[in-house]
């Protein structure tokens, strides 16, 4: 699964998201715990939590970065980095492991230019790694947003790669 | 049971019995495992759990207890007592777990303790000594984590850290800083610092801080440092200078602010190596700023003063002692031949000991023969010690530092707390975040202290009598005033109400700029407080109203009830370490020590037949008085004590010009100040770690200097200095020791009457003290004011001397930053502090300079009408529209060039806190 909710918000210029996430604190600020669902609110604007923008959250609640920081770290669901517009999860169970996944993720890095974690210059994909998707019949496979793509091997992987701008 | 019929003594609560490794014990209900155990003297090791602020998390699991019939181990450190309970703090199971506990620590942990700085004093290696563990039994695992050398002062090696969260509580939840916490997970967590892995220092007041979001807001205080019990955080400076065994601590009090804490001088071969915390201090425990921890390399600087230096065909020649004061003594007596005593004038230092302002004192009047002796509490509270003697009788903080956090609701005005007396601004933060109080800040800056504010009221600078009488006519209107204690323990009362009734919301939030709504609230809070207290410092004393200021405040706390109980008061927050003491020891011209005036014959009797000499009865002159008289040529002869009026005083190029002008200028201190660089004669004096003596803080309390190291090079504790040219002058002036000189001290002095050296031990003693029983005196005017009644005195509002016209359109006022201290004579000589705040800078609000099409770190020219300097913008909210602040710690940039020598009528304070000037772009 792609555990990163992107919502697009490419009609949105950067002052607007600003704007909408300042009026989001605002709306919530006596809430007390009301860190994690303006982390949310703000990646689902942002795409990811850029530095600035947790600046930004820290002073507008009035805390500390490093509150802000310390949480959105320990939650796997925020991201610092920017996530591309699609996400390659390769599957690392067993199943697929030995029947190649390993060559699978080498290929994709090798074409994408980029390591697990990372997402290309363009935006367009990011690599990620699981352990196993239940779908061992297929091994080895990986996922592409919600797409399962089996019975893989690296000569395939340019064509399917296509389908996704 | 039979044991719950044992009582404790004083609180008659029922004891609960114990057995620890079958031993039984006695101890209070809610007491833990812990409690119990240090109580039968076991020893149970704990890693995460600091005795000195009351944390006990009892997450390290190194405290580990068995107790019977409970099926898993538990943390003693939290667990707490029940009746009958066997505990096991060191059986076979439980010292397996530590065990484990420690290997697996040790898995992570570097095992390089021959070169680590923190050897001889690490609790984890301790524990690995104590167990035995040469290695881990679980194998090792390297972090190889970057150090963090971002931080001027604090070296942060996270391979080392064991995740104990110490420093995070201590950052958090005492200083406040939230510089750190803990973030990533698992296996992965590590202390984070702002935005990511470096703490670097706060960055909001330098330039271009909104594009530099790597660092924390870290205010290099070292409180971490203090806490960590490995090598994790260690002090940079002293680096690879010395291991735990070979320092000599010796404890003393911090020579920066009027807090005086208490800390450890760690001494090596004769030289400061570095400050530890010493939790005996009673003012601040373990706590410290950067200043006090870290801000003493100035002592040992290259450029300290070690040998006399006479002014020879215009330059400063190095000469001997005997030479100086054989010139000093002979020009200083020709010139009260030819002029008469009252040509010469003594300015003492509140840098200085208690026993060296008495002396610098009774050498002013028994052998110059004037009263013209003053010193910076003239720049800085004089107003205090006026007006408060007017209205109560005596003119100190009423009450203590400790009783701050205990106040359920604090009004503070004019004070940046946080930067000028930062461990105060501790208290004050535990006052509202731990203890539920209500803060009001009535200040025209937002200092940093606003963040915890219920409310705060921005004022226009100078209006503070308008915005004190529409609160005090609120309080009146809606009948929330103390009626018993006005009736009781006040007189002139109606003179208050007549005028206070003038001044309505309404009308106040005309002038002050306050809205009329907030008067009301703020008003309501402060009254309504079963206890309130009044904190101020020098926003409130440096206006030529600055007298009329500080009786308002004491107007508004007897109104209300608030003096001579606890957790209340009038607290006006000194600024340098012994300002108090300087004005308790009689170095002002109008009293000797203890406040007797010169002008009463009997004080005046005392003095002259215990030192043997007639005594002036005419009150002399005050700082800037006195040098006004030198510019005039009326004063011909000063002897400055560690002052340095060519950075302090106000309209400075006035005052650099009577200083050349007068005729013999001698100036002992311990660096070439600007005042040094235009005297005749230089004497070296020594810091306060080369002396012994004593102090008084902002508290009264009167707390000991204890020499640590030698005086550097041919240098002379101050205190001998004028012993030494009183003798050549011809008046018998000698003690052994500066013990002596307090002894002579208490004899003369009823306020310090019983102060003595013996009895001063870790705590010191606060004034009032009259004899050898008095215990001392926590806050002032309990059942009686110092003057009987306490007096209410109507005020009207005046406007500031200097007010922003077409010509000059702003408001300068002026203060200090954290990072530095006063003129800057130490503080820029300590690298540290210079590495975070190099320069000065003029804060200017964002409405201001887009107007003047100014950007942040953009040089800028500002002038007064009587002169300009050139400094860096520093855009920020922290300015209100319409004013600037600059420090006045910069000689390149000198505030003081712009000020207006515009003073109080009664106390003749300066008024460094309004003038008018404009903001010119350069380029």
């Amino acid at each position: 699964m792609n555990e990163t909710t992107v919502i697009k918000n490419e009609e949105l210029t950067a002052e607007e998201k600003y704007q909408e996430l300042g009026n989001f604190i605002r709306e919530n600020r006596e809430k007390r715990g009301y860190l994690i669902p303006v982390l949310y609110k703000a990646q689902s604007l942002f795409g990811y939590l850029p530095k600035e923008v947790q600046k930004f959250i820290a002073d507008e609640m009035n805390i500390s970065v490093s509150e802000v920081f310390g949480v959105v770290t320990f939650y796997s669901y925020f991201k610092t980095q920017p996530v591309g517009r699609h996400t390659i999860t390769v599957c690392m169970g067993t199943a697929c492991y030995v029947r190649g996944a390993k060559k699978i993720l080498e290929a994709l890095e090798d074409k994408l230019g980029i390591k697990i974690g990372e997402t290309t210059e363009d935006l367009r994909f990011t690599l990620g790694e699981q352990r196993c998707f239940g779908s061992c019949g297929m091994a080895p496979v990986i996922m592409i947003d919600q797409d399962v793509h089996g019975r893989l091997t690296a000569s395939k992987l340019d064509a399917i790669l296509e389908k996704y701008k | 049971m039979k044991a719950t019929e044992i009582k404790d003594k004083k609180t008659e609560i029922p004891m609960v019995q114990v057995t620890i490794n079958d031993q039984k014990v006695m101890i209070e209900p809610g007491s833990t495992i812990l409690d119990a155990a240090n109580k039968a003297g076991i020893k149970i090791p704990t890693l995460c759990a600091m005795s000195e602020i009351n944390h006990y998390p009892g997450s390290c699991r190194m405290c580990v207890v068995e107790v019977k019939g409970h099926p898993c181990l538990v943390a003693s450190c939290v667990y707490p007592v029940n009746e009958g309970m066997v505990i096991y703090t060191h059986s076979d199971r439980v010292v397996n777990a530590r065990r484990a506990v420690l290997e697996l620590l040790l898995t992570t942990h570097p095992l390089d303790c021959m070169t680590c700085e923190k050897n001889g004093e690490c609790d984890l290696q301790d524990l690995a000594y104590e167990f035995g563990i040469k290695e881990s039994g679980f194998g090792r695992k390297e972090r190889n984590l970057p150090i963090d050398n971002s931080n001027p002062f604090i070296l942060r090696d996270l391979n080392k850290c064991i995740l104990c969260r110490r420093c995070v509580e201590i950052c958090n939840e005492i200083q406040q800083s939230r510089a750190i916490g803990f973030g990533f997970r698992g296996t992965k967590t590590e202390v984070i610092a702002g935005l990511g892995h470096k703490l670097g220092h706060e960055t909001k007041m330098t330039i271009g801080s909104k594009d530099n979001p790597d660092y924390s807001n870290c205010v290099s205080c070292g409180q971490c440092v203090a806490v960590c019990p490995v090598g994790a955080l260690t002090d940079k400076a002293a680096e690879g200078k010395g291991r735990v065994w070979e320092f000599q601590k010796v404890h003393t009090t911090c020579n920066y602010c009027g807090c005086g804490c208490g800390f450890d001088l760690n001494i090596k071969d004769g030289k400061v190596v570095k400050v530890t915390s010493n939790s005996d201090s009673i003012v601040n425990g373990i706590n410290l700023c950067v200043k006090g921890r870290f801000g003493n390399d100035y002592i040992h600087k290259e450029d300290r003063l070690k040998t006399p230096l006479i002014r020879k065909n215009g330059k400063l020649e190095p000469a001997s002692w005997d030479e100086a004061l054989t010139l000093i003594s002979n020009r200083f007596q020709e010139i009260k031949k030819e002029s008469g005593s009252d040509s010469l004038a003594a300015l003492s230092s509140a840098k200085c000991t208690n026993e060296e302002n008495f002396l610098l004192m009774k050498f002013a009047r028994a052998v110059f023969g004037t009263n013209n002796v003053d010193h910076c509490a003239r720049l800085c509270h004089s107003a205090t010690v006026a007006g408060l003697a007017q209205s109560f009788g005596s003119g100190a903080m009423t009450n203590s530092i400790k009783e701050i956090a205990n106040a359920p609701v604090i009004y503070l005005t004019g004070s940046n707390t946080t930067e000028n007396h930062p461990i105060i601004a501790l208290e004050i933060k535990k006052a509202v975040t731990k203890n539920g109080a209500k803060l009001i800040v009535a200040d025209p800056r937002e200092i940093e202290l606003v963040k915890y504010a219920t409310l705060w009221l921005r004022h226009r600078p100078g209006t503070d009598v308008a915005l004190f009488n529409g609160l005090m006519n609120v309080i009146i209107m809606e009948g929330l005033e103390d009626k018993e204690f006005i009736k009781e323990r006040t007189e002139d009362y109606e003179k208050l109400r007549e005028v206070v009734l003038k001044y309505t919301p309404e009308i106040v939030a005309k002038i002050t700029g306050v809205p009329a709504e907030d008067i009301r609230k703020a008003a309501r809070i402060y009254a309504s407080a079963e206890s309130a207290s009044l904190i101020y410092s020098m926003g409130i004393t440096q206006h030529s109203t600055g007298t009329d200021n500080v009786m308002s405040t004491a107007n508004l706390a007897m109104l209300t009830g608030n003096v001579g109980k606890e957790n209340a008061g009038v607290n006006p927050l000194r600024g340098q370490s012994n300002v108090q003491g300087a004005c308790d020891m009689g170095a002002l011209p109008n009293v000797y020590s203890g406040y007797q005036a010169v002008t009463d014959p009997q004080a005046r009797e005392k003095f002259s037949k215990a030192w043997g000499v007639e005594l002036p009865d005419k009150i002399g002159l005050t700082v800037v008085e006195i040098l006004n008289a030198a510019y005039d040529g009326k004063i011909r002869g000063i002897f400055v004590m560690a002052e340095n009026p060519a950075m302090s005083d106000p309209d400075l190029a006035h005052a650099r010009e009577a200083l050349k002008r007068v005729d013999f200028l001698v100036v002992s201190d311990i660096f070439l100040t600007e005042t040094a660089e235009v005297a005749d004669v230089v004497l070296p004096g020594v810091t306060f770690a080369e002396k012994d003596g004593t102090i008084t803080n902002t508290e009264r309390r009167v707390q000991r200097f204890h020499k640590a190291i030698e005086p550097l090079g041919e240098a002379k504790p101050e205190w001998q200095i004028i012993c030494e040219l009183a003798q050549k002058m011809g008046y018998q002036m000698s003690y052994n020791s500066p013990a002596e000189i307090m002894e002579e001290i208490a004899s003369l002095t009823p306020i310090y009457g019983g102060i003595l050296y013996p009895r001063l031990g870790k705590e010191g003693l606060q004034w009032p003290c009259p004899n050898m029983e008095h215990p001392g005196t926590r806050f002032l005017h309990k059942d009686k004011f110092s003057r009987g009644k306490g007096k209410f005195i109507p005020i009207e509002f005046k406007e500031a001397v200097e007010l922003p016209d077409e010509e000059y359109p702003l408001i300068l006022t002026t203060g200090r930053v954290l990072y530095h201290f006063h003129t800057g004579t130490v503080t820029r000589r300590s690298k540290g502090l210079n590495e975070i705040y190099k320069e000065a800078l003029v804060e200017i609000s964002p409405q201001d300079a887009q107007e003047l099409n100014i950007t942040d770190g953009e040089i800028i020219e500002v002038a007064s009408r009587r002169g300009k300097v050139r400094a860096k913008a520093k855009v920020t909210e922290k300015s209100d529209e319409g004013v600037v602040f600059m420090s006045f710690h910069f000689h390149e940039a000198a505030a003081n060039l712009l000020t207006i020598a515009a003073l109080d009528p009664i106390s003749k304070i300066p008024e460094y806190k309004v003038c008018a000037v404009k903001v010119k772009k350069i380029s």
